[in-house]
């Protein structure tokens, strides 16, 4: 089954063509890794996703539910989407979980109320529960003595966990990562990378941006290789990473050297 | 004696010194009474201009954060002549104008908290604006991908930031209150700046006047103190 169904996606900012006709989907339980250049539309193609960006065409649904139930032609003559009821875009918004690149943690919370707040507040669940499936996350980022702590306190790669644990805290049916390790030092970004390969043993359905080339190919289910805005190839990890035909592709990949694959 | 300063400060110290040498006992009670009365009076102007204007503050800066032009330009004309303009002024156009137009007048201490509330609304606006834009863009992305109503966003996530951030610049606002409040009597409103001069021509001495920057210095120090107080309080986090 199709967790999440992107078809002809399209996203301009002004005149600038970011997207242009994207379709692919991810199945429950799958880990699909885009790569590509910078500016190519990866982080763009998320935020679309996530709501964080108006689309320009294409359906987006996600568990079933579809996001856009059509497009209208306003007074100027541009083409916009028609997005669906409060209820269904709520329901989306829930099971789509998302990990920013500079974590976005809120400061004045404690690193258990980063986790507990959203579940407390938007799900309505009693602080007690709240807080116990928050120490269970904790526990499994291993930071459960960090619970009390500021963000401030924390390391890149311990804040970055908490927001994993922040996102998870909400039962998301799908997480995006959205280059969750381009903001840490290069000793930090493995601990992230342990935790992500961790969620892909429990089966979590995830999408990952990253530029980490080893680890996408290492936990990847299949890779989408982005450039320009189009999907140029997709695949498995070995089709990408060692039996590419595609030009482009192999363009990319040649600025990452052997040992880091 | 070639000096200058000298010459001038002579005078100034002697008749401080007679000033305070002069009067009795008796009379001291009574002005420290007099001058209490009168920072009562400016007390009020300060309360009720804080709670007016830093309501008002929010909602102007939220109207000139708007993107729409019937919003943002009256906003925007309203901080310029605020800011623009002196405070002695303004009180005067606002005690005096419906005066002069309506031919109506009305109670002078309230003329003075309108024209100390609109004025410092303005300034507060600014701060305020200031401190909303200053908030990262990522804080309302991460809101909205958890789920948060715009309003939970809002008071939530963004406004507990925004106060630790403009607490610095409405500090140096409310401790200007302070000693701005001598201007309502301008307009008639005897507080204690007008009763301290008043003291001052009648025993011919600048000691009361003392005395009013003594009063006007201690209630400052406990304003600062509090501001000093609260940003500590919100320092667990950066």
């Amino acid at each position: 089954m199709a967790v999440l169904e992107v078809r002809h996606l399209c996203k301009r900012f002004g005149e600038n063509q970011v997207i242009s006709d994207i379709s692919f989907e991810v199945n429950k339980g799958e880990v699909l890794v885009i790569i590509g250049p910078s500016g190519s539309g990866k982080s763009t193609l998320l935020r679309c996703i996530n709501r964080l960006e108006k689309v320009d065409g294409g359906t987006i649904s996600v568990c079933g539910d579809e996001m856009i139930t059509g497009y209208e032609t306003d007074k100027k003559g541009i083409q916009r989407p028609v997005y669906a009821s409060p209820e269904v875009l709520r329901k989306i918004r829930l099971n789509v979980g998302m990990v920013f690149q500079n974590f976005n943690l809120f400061p004045h919370f404690s690193v258990l109320k980063n986790i507990t707040d959203a579940p407390v507040c938007v799900l309505k669940q009693d602080i007690q529960s709240a807080n116990e499936k928050a120490m269970a996350l904790l526990e499994k980022m291993g930071l459960k003595e960090k619970a009390q702590a500021y963000p401030c306190e924390l390391s890149g790669g311990q804040q970055q966990r908490v927001s994993i644990a922040r996102a998870l805290a909400l039962n998301p049916q799908i997480l995006f990562f959205d280059e969750p390790t381009s903001a840490l030092d290069p000793e930090l970004t493995g601990e992230i990378l342990k935790v992500i390969k961790e969620l892909a043993k429990e089966k979590m359905t995830m999408v990952i941006v990253t530029h980490e080339m080893a680890f996408a190919r290492d936990v990847a289910d299949r890779v989408i290789f982005m450039d320009g805005g189009v999907i140029v190839e997709q695949g498995t990890p070995a089709e990408i990473f060692s039996n590419t035909q595609n030009e482009r592709t192999k363009a990319f990949l040649k600025r990452f050297s052997e040992s880091d694959l | 004696m070639t000096n200058g300063f000298a010459v001038k400060a002579e005078p100034f110290v002697l008749a401080f010194w007679k000033g305070c040498v002069c009067v009795d006992f008796e009379y001291l009670l009574k002005l420290l009474l007099i001058l209490l009365e009168g920072m009562g009076t400016s007390l009020k102007v300060f309360a009720l201009t804080l709670i007016f204007s830093i309501p008002l503050g929010m909602i102007v800066a939220v109207g000139k954060m708007s993107r729409h032009v019937i919003i943002n330009f009256p906003i925007r004309v309203y901080i310029s002549i605020m800011r623009g303009t002196p405070l002695i002024l303004q009180l005067i156009f606002i005690y005096f104008g419906p005066y002069y137009i309506f031919n109506v007048t009305y109670d002078r201490f309230t003329a003075a908290i309108i024209a100390f509330s609109i004025n410092y609304a303005a300034y507060f606006a600014e701060i305020f604006r200031g401190g909303m834009q200053s908030m990262p863009l990522g804080q309302y992305e991460a809101a909205q991908v958890l789920g948060y109503t715009k309003s939970q966003t809002f008071f939530r996530i963004i406004l507990p930031q925004v106060v630790k951030r403009v607490i610095p610049a409405s500090a140096n606002e409310v401790i200007t209150l302070i000693k701005d409040t001598a201007l309502a009597q301008t307009i008639g409103v005897i507080e204690l700046f007008s009763l301290a001069q008043k003291q001052s021509s009648f025993i011919f001495s600048v000691m009361p006047l003392f005395v009013a920057g003594v009063f006007y210095y201690i209630l400052n120090l406990v304003v600062s103190g509090a501001f000093s107080f609260i940003e500590k309080k919100l320092n667990y986090y950066r």
